[in-house]
């Protein structure tokens, strides 16, 4: 079982849950984050006063898969969330040493 | 017949004076969304705290022995006429009155609706401190230094100008002030100059090389519903300056002054727009605001004389005014969070030396006078007290307060609270 943690442009995540649905995701979990990679910030002005935004809104998606579904979720998420343009995000893949469904109880690859 | 039409004169101007006293209240929640939209999220319930406070504390103060001060109404409204005062002998009093005076004077009202109408500008002169000091202030601190400024500093000049009474009986002023730009407004700003010096800037607002820090308010459209809330809200605290409606000069003039003081807000919005665009190179909706704000500061002192199209500029040039001023404070280091030393300071004085345009029988002298009277007098006590509220209990928060926010050092409560859990 894997855990898929995206860093995404806040304007794609309804295009990466659609994707995320059409190969059988069937849950997320979102963030609101903030970042920076190699997009730069901006300059904000306040009263006469400039001053650097270097933290950029994203979303962080999260979400839990088995391993026989990877490689599509990757490139679910990689397709739907590009723009071409920097800023577009990363995707971060961990092992899940174990996965609980909390109301049944269920472990492993039933409760994902 | 002729008692008839008294007695609707009296009910009228009476009227008048609650309608636009309540319009001044009014001003209260205007400046407590304007700062409330300036400050950050950390800091907001204290100064909504602050806010709803001061009013009452002024309207207390000012009952007790502030009116007394100023207009020797009585401590504690003794001389104010109650309900049961107001029997069938003292209203036959007041129709013999008005039947010998005529109609050309000012005419009878209720001596309640008067004192109605005085302690909301005392309320209003207060609440240009709180914005100054916002954001590092302890809260008991600045209720401390309202006491005193409502029940005694604002009533003693506010004594020697629309009372007419001499300054320690040394000399007499002869100043024009309508409203208040330097009564209310200079006034307020001289006590919050007074106490952001004492205070200090907020931490990480002026960096050790010399750069000036943003710290962007938390909420831009309560402080636009502010600006917009003080923008009617003035249309009673010049209006009501009047002191009268019935009759046809004077109704008149009521409507010239409503109508220029639109007009000044106007000119004063678009004139720090422009600028702010030219300076900055982007359109500063805070700036936009305190322009508005200075449009109406700059005309306070004399919106009945000047033609609408003066008016205008007398605004626009507040506006302009205010822009630079706000930036200057902050090159010196002077930290106001929201611009009110700016607004009613600065452009107080500019309000001051405007009725000179307009104003005949005013001398720049008479004007100068005044104004140095009012600053000085309320910059000096109030600094004197801001120190011994220093001494005896200290004026600034922790800066460890400070970072976690004052919202929860002196209010214990959150005015956005998240990760609530029910």
């Amino acid at each position: 079982m894997k855990l898929v943690t995206a860093i995404i442009k806040p304007f794609k995540l309804d295009d990466v849950r659609e994707a995320l649905s059409e190969i059988g995701v069937q849950g997320i979990t979102v963030t609101e984050v903030k970042g920076f990679g190699r997009q730069k910030g901006h300059t904000e002005l306040y009263r006469g006063a400039e001053y650097v935004v270097d933290f950029l809104p994203k979303v962080k998606l999260e979400v839990a898969i088995a391993d026989s579904l990877l490689d599509q979720t990757l490139e679910a998420i990689t397709k739907a969330a590009n723009t071409g343009k920097i800023g577009d995000g990363k995707i971060f893949v961990t092992d899940l040493a174990q996965i609980i469904r909390i109301r049944t109880g269920e472990t492993g690859e039933e409760a994902v | 017949m002729q008692d008839q039409i008294f007695e609707l004169q009296y009910a009228m101007d009476t009227f008048y004076f609650l309608v636009c006293g309540a319009l001044v209240m009014w001003m209260a929640a205007g400046f407590a969304m304007l700062e409330a939209g300036l400050v950050r999220s950390k800091n907001t319930t204290e100064i909504l705290t602050k806010n709803v406070a001061l009013f009452a504390i002024a309207c207390t103060m000012y009952l007790v022995c502030g009116y007394q001060i100023m207009y020797d109404g009585g401590y504690f409204l003794s001389g104010v006429t109650t309900v049961a005062g107001m029997d069938d002998a003292a209203i036959a009093e007041i129709l013999a009155a008005s039947n010998e005076a005529g109609f050309g004077d000012m005419g009878e009202y209720s001596g309640a609706s008067d004192f109605f109408f005085q302690v909301v500008f005392v309320a209003t002169a207060m609440s240009i401190v709180s914005g100054a000091v916002a954001e590092r202030m302890k809260l008991w601190a600045f209720l401390g230094f309202a006491v005193v400024m409502t029940g005694f500093i604002y009533p003693m000049e506010g004594s020697w100008t629309w009372n007419g009474d001499s300054v320690f009986g040394l000399f007499e002023l002869s100043y024009s002030d309508y409203a208040g730009s330097g009564i209310v407004h200079l006034a307020g700003a001289a006590a919050a100059l007074a106490g952001v010096i004492v205070l200090g800037p907020r931490k990480g607002k002026y960096k050790a090389d010399g750069t000036i820090m943003a710290i962007p308010g938390a909420n831009l459209p309560l402080a636009t519903l502010g600006t917009f809330i003080l923008w009617l809200g003035w249309f009673g605290f010049n209006g009501g300056s009047t002191l009268k409606l019935g009759g046809i000069g004077v109704a008149n003039e009521v409507a010239n002054v409503f109508l220029n003081t639109n007009a000044a807000a106007a000119g004063g919005l678009i004139a720090a727009l422009i600028v702010a665009r030219l300076m900055f190179g982007k359109a500063d909706l805070t700036m936009a605001l305190n322009g508005a704000l200075a449009g109406l500061v700059a005309i306070t002192a004399e919106p009945a004389d000047p033609t609408p199209l003066l008016a205008t500029l007398i605004g626009a040039a507040g506006g302009v005014i205010v822009v630079f001023s706000i930036v200057f404070l902050d090159k010196i280091k002077i930290d106001d969070p929201v611009g009110a030393i700016s607004v009613h300071g600065t452009v107080g004085i500019w309000g001051i030396f405007a009725v000179l345009l307009s104003d005949a029988d005013a001398t720049f002298g008479g004007q100068l006078v005044g104004m140095l009277t009012i600053f000085i007098w309320v910059f000096v006590t109030s600094i004197i007290v801001w120190f011994a509220l220093k001494a005896i209990m200290g004026v600034r928060v922790s800066e460890e307060e400070e970072a976690e926010g004052v919202d929860l050092s002196e209010c214990g409560m959150e005015a956005y609270p998240e990760f609530v859990t029910q």
